[in-house]
C-alpha cells in the first residue's frame, strides 16, 4: 500500500528533523529550489492536487490566481484551524511529520515567491503547536528557513499563531482577520485572499494536508501524482474515519477509493456486526448517505454528483442503533454555537434549528415540525456570507429529508423508535453512564 | 460607463455603482439595514438580496458592482421568499414590543414588513433575553433585544467619530451590541446613534417617550447652533399638543447634505432646540417710563416709547452718539432690514456685528465650528461692508463705557455667550436709552429701556451663509412663542413710524430685495436656493472656468 503523508508516521522520532531527513526531508525541496517557480506551479497544476480542507479547489490554480504585477509582498497562509467535526488528519501530520508540512510550505512560497509564511492552527491543539514551533526552531537551525533557505539566495520565515477556539477561523477569510489579530468574522468577497488577503496583500491560504502533497508532488512528477488518483482528483488523501467501525482512525487513500471500501475494508466494518445506518462523508456540514448509497467514490466530483461532498474526508458511520434525531442535535447545536453572528440568516437560523430539535428530543414535537426545519435550513442555504450557513443548513435538509420518518416518530411519539430489534442507544444516556 | 436592467428598466451608470444605488436611481427601493450611504458596507443584514442573471445564489445588492450587461431581478418569488425569511429570521429573537417602543412608525422592521413580509409565523422557541433599557451615554439608551445587529453604530463610532465605543460581543444568536467595558458613548455625534439605528435599540434619551412620530410635522430648517449651518429637520408636535411636556419642537434631525453634513450634526446642535421654548425666552415687550421701574406691555405702547425715547435721546446727543449691535444670530434678511433702517435711514454709523469669540466654541474634522453664530458670514458681507469706523461690538461698548454711546439697539442672541452679565451691565450702564430686540431675557432686557420680544430661527423663514458662504434656507416650524413678533415687522412698523424707507416685511421678498442690491446675492432668490442651498463663491469659481 502506497504511502505519502503518512510516510513517516509511526518511525520513532518522527517528528525531529534527523528521523526526517533520514526518510527523505528536504530532499525534494533541493530538488524544487533547482526549478523555476513557475515550473513549480504548473506541475501542480497538472498534479491534480485540490484544496483538501474541503472546498477542493485545485491548488496550482490558486496560486496562479496571485496578481503578477502587485508591488506588495505576498504571504502564505497555512490553515491548521481543523475544526471539521470527524476530521483530525492536520493534526497527526503536524504531530508525527512536522517536517513534511515545512517542506511543502517552502516550495510552496518559493514558487509563489512568498518570503513570510503562517501556519494558523487551531488553539486547542497543543502538542501540534509545540511540535511545529519546535520544528521551524529546528528548520531555523539548520539553515533550512532564514534568510538563505538551504544556502540559496531566498528567504523565508514561518510563524505559527494559535487559533482561540473559534470554528469560523477555519474559514479562510476570517482566519485572516484572526490572524490580523481581529474577530474572526468573514468578510465580504471579492476581494478574494488571492488578491487582498493578509493585511491587504495577496495571500494563498492552504490547508496543511494540501501542502504536505506539494512535496511529493515535486517528488513524482505532477503526472505521476495525477494517476495516482482518479479523474481531476490527483494524488492520495486521508481519511479520518470515525464512529461505529471496528477500526476508526486515518486511512491514506487514492483519490476516487469507494466509501464501502473504506468502512468495510480499510476500517472493519460496522462494530458488533450491526447494520449501517448512515455515512457523513466527508465531515459534519456534508449532506448524510444512506446504507444504499456508499458505493460512491470517494472524489469531489462524484460525491457532488450524488449531492453530498468530499469536504474534509471526515467520514463519520452510524450503525442502526443511533438515534439520528438526537445526532442531529449535537449537530446543530455545534453550529449555533459557532456561528459568528455576523449575518442574519446563519445567526438566527442555526440557532432556531438547533431549537426546533432540541424540543423535538424533549418530546415536544409539533407536526409541522420536519417541514419548518428544511424550510428554515433552505431560507439560511446560499442566503449568507461565508458557508458556515450551508454546513448548518445542509445536514438539517439532508437528515430530515433521508430520515424523515424516524424525525416524524420522534415528534409523533416523543422519545425514539428503532425498526431494528436492537435497542437504541440514546447518546444523552451514553454520556449519563460514562459520567457515572 | 455599464448599463444594466434593474427590474426590465435600462439605466447606465458609472463604474464602481451597487445595484442598491443604481436601483435607487431608477426610483426602486431595495429595502436594507446594515446598508446606509454614509458608513461602509458590512453586507451583514442580507435584506438587499435580489436575482442577479447568471448568479447561481442570491446576490445582496449594497455590495454587488454593475457590469455592463447585469439583470438583475428585485421582485421575483426567489427575492420575495428571501426578504420574508430574513425578516422572519431578524424578529425570531426580536421582542415584538411595538407598543411601547419609541421607534413604533419609524422603524424598519415594522415599515419592511408591511412592505415585503406579511408571513404567518412558524416560530414557536422561546426568545432569548438580553439588555434592556440600558442608558450608555448621555444621550443614548440601549435596548439589545431589539437589535438587529447591523452594526450600523458600530461603524458609525468607528469611520466617522473615530471614538470606538461600541462593539458586538459574543457570538451566534448571543451576539450582542454593547459598549465597551467601562466606556461611555458621549462622543460629540452621539445622538445620530438613533438615526443611524434603524430599529428600537438606539432611541434618544432626550425625545423617547415624549411623543409618537406620527403625530410629528418636519420642516426643513438649517441648524443654527454654529457656523457650519447643518441641514436639518425641526420635527414638531402641533397635532398632540398635551404630550412633549407642551412644547412644539419635540426634536430636531439632521438632513443629507453632501455639501455641509452628510447625514450627520452635533448633539450641541441637536438639543439646542430646547431654549427655543425656555422659560427664558422674552414673551412681551417691557417699558421702563420715566420715574417708574421696568414694566410688561403691549406692542403699541412699547413702539410708540422707542419712536419717543429714541426720537428725544438722538435729537438731544445727536446720531454719533447712537449705536447698533446686530450680531450674526440674524438672518441675511433681518440684517438686511437693520442696515436699511439704521445705516442708511437713521445714518447710525455705529454699526457692528463683530463679537469676541465664543469661548465654548470647539472645533473638530467633523462638523463642528468654532465660531458659534450661524451667520458671521452673511453679516460680514451686509453689515461690515467697507466702512471708515466698521466698528466692532467690543468698541461700541468701550465707547458706551465712556459714555460716548446715549442711544442703542441691541438686536439679535449670542452676546451672553461671549459677554458676562456683570461686564454688560457695568459697559452698558451709561447708556440713557438701551432699545432691546432679543429673543430670550437677559441683562439687555432687564436693563433695556424698550425690550421687544422677536422670533427665533424656528418660527419664520430665513437664509444664512455658513462659514463657506453657503446660502441657505430656513422655514418656519411654529408660531411665534408669546407675543414675539418677526424682527422684519418690528423694524417696519418703526421705520414707518420716523418715515424711512422700510424693507420687505416678508424674509423672501426681503431676500429677493437683498440679491438686487448685493453683489454676492445676486440672482438668487428662494426658489433657486432650493432645500440645499447655494454657494455664490463656488458657482463664480465654477462660472469662471467654464
Amino acid at each position: 500500500m502506497l504511502k505519502l503523508a503518512t510516510r513517516n508516521i509511526g518511525l520513532e522520532n518522527s517528528h525531529t528533523l534527523a528521523v526526517a531527513r533520514a526518510n527523505g526531508a528536504y530532499s525534494r525541496l533541493e530538488k524544487a529550489l533547482a526549478m523555476a517557480p513557475e515550473a513549480i506551479v504548473e506541475d501542480v497544476i497538472k498534479s491534480n492536487l485540490r484544496g483538501l480542507g474541503g472546498a477542493g479547489f485545485p491548488a496550482g490554480r490558486k496560486w496562479s490566481f496571485l496578481p503578477k504585477d502587485s508591488p506588495k509582498p505576498r504571504y502564505l497562509v497555512v490553515n491548521g484551524d481543523e475544526g471539521e467535526p470527524g476530521t483530525v488528519k492536520d493534526k497527526y501530520i503536524m504531530i508525527h511529520d512536522p517536517h513534511l508540512l515545512i517542506e511543502g510550505i517552502i516550495i510552496t512560497c518559493y514558487a509563489i515567491r512568498s518570503h513570510k509564511a503562517f501556519i494558523y492552527i487551531r488553539g486547542e491543539y497543543d502538542l501540534p503547536i509545540e511540535r511545529m514551533e519546535r520544528a521551524i526552531a529546528e528548520a531555523k537551525d539548520a539553515g533550512i528557513l532564514g534568510e538563505r533557505v538551504m544556502g540559496r539566495d531566498f528567504a523565508l520565515d514561518i510563524v505559527v499563531h494559535r487559533g482561540a477556539g473559534a470554528y469560523i477561523c477555519g474559514e479562510e477569510t476570517s482566519l485572516l482577520e484572526s490572524l490580523e489579530g481581529k474577530r474572526g468574522w468573514p468578510r465580504l468577497k471579492p476581494p478574494f485572499p488571492a488578491v487582498e488577503g493578509y493585511q491587504r496583500c495577496p495571500t494563498v491560504v492552504n490547508n496543511v494536508e494540501t501542502l504536505s502533497y506539494v512535496p511529493f508532488v515535486i517528488e513524482m512528477g505532477g503526472q505521476a501524482f495525477a494517476d495516482l488518483g482518479c479523474e481531476r482528483n490527483g494524488g492520495l488523501r486521508m481519511y479520518s474515519i470515525s464512529g461505529r467501525v471496528n477500526k476508526p482512525g486515518i486511512y491514506e487513500l487514492p483519490m476516487g477509493t469507494p466509501l464501502r471500501q473504506i468502512i468495510y475494508d480499510y476500517a472493519g466494518g460496522i462494530t458488533d456486526g450491526r447494520r449501517l445506518k448512515a455515512v457523513i462523508p466527508g465531515g459534519s456540514s456534508c449532506p448524510i448517505l444512506t446504507a444504499d448509497e456508499i458505493d460512491v467514490p470517494m472524489d469531489f466530483d462524484s460525491l457532488a454528483k450524488i449531492g453530498s461532498m468530499l469536504g474534509s474526508a471526515g467520514i463519520i458511520v452510524f450503525d442502526e442503533t443511533v438515534s439520528l434525531p438526537e445526532a442531529l442535535l449535537v449537530l446543530t447545536r455545534f453550529y449555533a454555537h459557532e456561528s459568528c453572528g455576523q449575518c442574519t440568516p446563519c445567526r438566527e437560523g442555526t440557532a432556531w434549528m438547533a431549537k426546533i430539535i432540541q424540543r423535538i428530543i424533549d418530546g415536544l414535537g409539533r407536526p409541522g415540525d420536519a417541514d419548518n426545519l428544511i424550510r428554515v435550513a433552505r431560507n439560511v442555504l446560499g442566503n449568507t456570507i461565508c458557508p458556515l450557513g450551508d454546513a448548518a443548513a445542509m445536514p438539517v435538509m439532508s437528515w430530515v429529508t433521508k430520515f424523515r420518518p424516524e424525525f416524524e416518530e420522534w415528534i409523533r411519539r416523543g422519545r425514539p423508535v428503532s425498526e431494528s430489534p436492537v435497542p437504541v442507544t440514546r447518546i444523552g444516556e451514553r454520556l449519563e453512564r460514562a459520567a457515572v | 460607463m455599464p448599463k444594466l436592467t434593474i427590474d426590465d428598466r435600462t439605466i447606465e451608470v458609472p463604474a464602481g455603482t451597487t445595484v442598491i444605488q443604481a436601483a435607487e436611481k431608477l426610483g426602486i427601493y431595495i429595502p436594507r439595514y446594515c446598508y446606509h450611504p454614509g458608513l461602509s458596507i458590512a453586507g451583514s443584514c442580507r435584506m438587499c438580496l435580489v436575482e442577479v442573471e447568471k448568479a447561481p445564489k442570491l446576490q445582496i445588492a449594497c455590495y454587488t458592482f454593475v457590469t455592463d450587461g447585469m439583470v438583475v431581478r428585485t421582485t421575483t418569488e426567489k427575492v420575495t421568499i428571501a426578504r420574508q425569511a430574513i425578516l422572519e429570521f431578524l424578529l425570531a429573537n426580536h421582542p415584538l414590543d411595538c407598543p411601547v417602543c419609541d421607534q413604533a412608525g419609524e422603524c424598519k422592521l415594522q415599515e419592511f414588513y408591511m412592505q415585503f413580509g406579511q408571513y404567518d409565523s412558524t416560530l414557536l422557541e422561546n426568545k432569548l433575553k438580553k439588555h434592556k433599557a440600558m442608558p450608555i451615554g448621555p444621550h443614548i439608551m440601549l435596548d439589545s433585544e431589539r437589535c438587529i445587529l447591523c452594526s450600523r453604530c458600530v461603524r458609525f463610532v468607528d469611520e466617522v467619530t473615530k471614538t470606538h465605543e461600541l462593539g458586538i460581543f459574543n457570538r451566534g444568536d448571543h451576539s450582542e451590541l454593547l459598549p465597551v467595558k467601562g466606556v461611555t458613548v458621549d462622543n460629540a455625534y452621539s445622538g445620530c446613534l438613533a438615526d443611524v439605528c434603524p430599529v428600537g435599540a438606539l432611541t434618544d434619551r432626550d425625545f423617547r417617550f415624549k411623543v409618537r412620530v406620527w403625530y410629528l410635522d418636519k420642516t426643513e430648517s438649517v441648524c443654527h447652533g454654529c457656523a457650519r449651518g447643518c441641514n436639518i429637520e425641526i420635527h414638531s408636535n402641533r397635532r398632540r399638543t398635551h404630550h412633549n411636556d407642551g412644547r412644539l419642537i419635540a426634536r430636531l434631525k439632521p438632513r443629507f447634505n453632501g455639501e455641509v453634513n452628510h447625514h450627520w450634526m452635533c448633539d450641541t446642535g441637536r438639543y439646542s432646540y430646547k431654549s427655543i421654548e425656555s422659560d427664558d425666552r422674552l414673551v412681551q415687550p417691557l417699558v421702563r417710563l420715566t420715574g417708574k421701574g421696568q414694566e410688561k406691555s403691549d406692542w403699541t405702547l412699547a413702539l410708540a416709547q422707542i419712536d419717543e425715547q429714541v426720537t428725544h435721546q438722538v435729537g438731544r446727543s445727536g446720531v454719533a452718539a447712537a449705536a447698533v449691535i446686530a450680531t450674526p444670530a440674524l438672518s441675511n434678511e433681518e440684517l438686511w432690514a437693520a442696515r436699511g433702517l439704521f445705516l442708511q435711514g437713521m445714518k447710525i454709523e455705529k454699526i457692528a456685528h463683530r463679537c469676541t469669540p465664543d469661548p465654548n466654541g470647539v472645533e473638530d474634522s467633523l462638523l463642528r465650528k468654532t465660531d458659534t453664530f450661524p451667520n458671521s458670514f452673511g453679516a460680514n458681507l451686509i453689515i461690515g461692508q467697507p466702512h471708515t469706523a466698521d466698528p466692532t461690538v467690543d468698541t461700541i461698548l468701550e465707547a458706551a463705557a465712556a459714555g460716548k454711546i446715549k442711544t442703542m439697539f441691541v438686536i439679535g442672541g449670542g452676546l451672553l455667550e461671549r459677554y458676562s452679565t456683570d461686564l454688560l451691565r457695568e459697559k452698558l450702564r451709561n447708556v440713557e436709552t438701551l432699545i432691546a430686540i432679543q429673543t430670550h431675557r437677559s441683562v439687555l432686557t432687564e436693563m433695556a429701556t424698550v425690550a421687544l420680544p422677536m422670533t427665533s430661527f424656528a418660527e419664520m423663514d430665513g437664509s444664512i451663509c455658513n462659514f463657506e458662504g453657503r446660502v441657505q434656507r430656513y422655514n418656519q416650524a411654529m408660531p411665534p412663542v408669546g407675543q414675539s413678533r418677526p424682527l422684519l415687522d418690528t423694524l417696519a412698523d418703526l421705520a414707518n413710524r420716523w418715515e424711512l424707507k422700510t424693507a420687505p416685511r416678508q424674509p423672501e421678498n426681503c431676500f429677493a430685495e437683498l440679491a438686487q442690491n448685493a453683489g454676492y446675492f445676486a440672482g438668487l432668490s428662494y426658489e433657486t436656493l432650493g432645500d440645499g442651498g447655494v454657494n455664490p463663491s463656488r458657482r463664480s469659481a465654477t462660472a469662471a472656468t467654464t
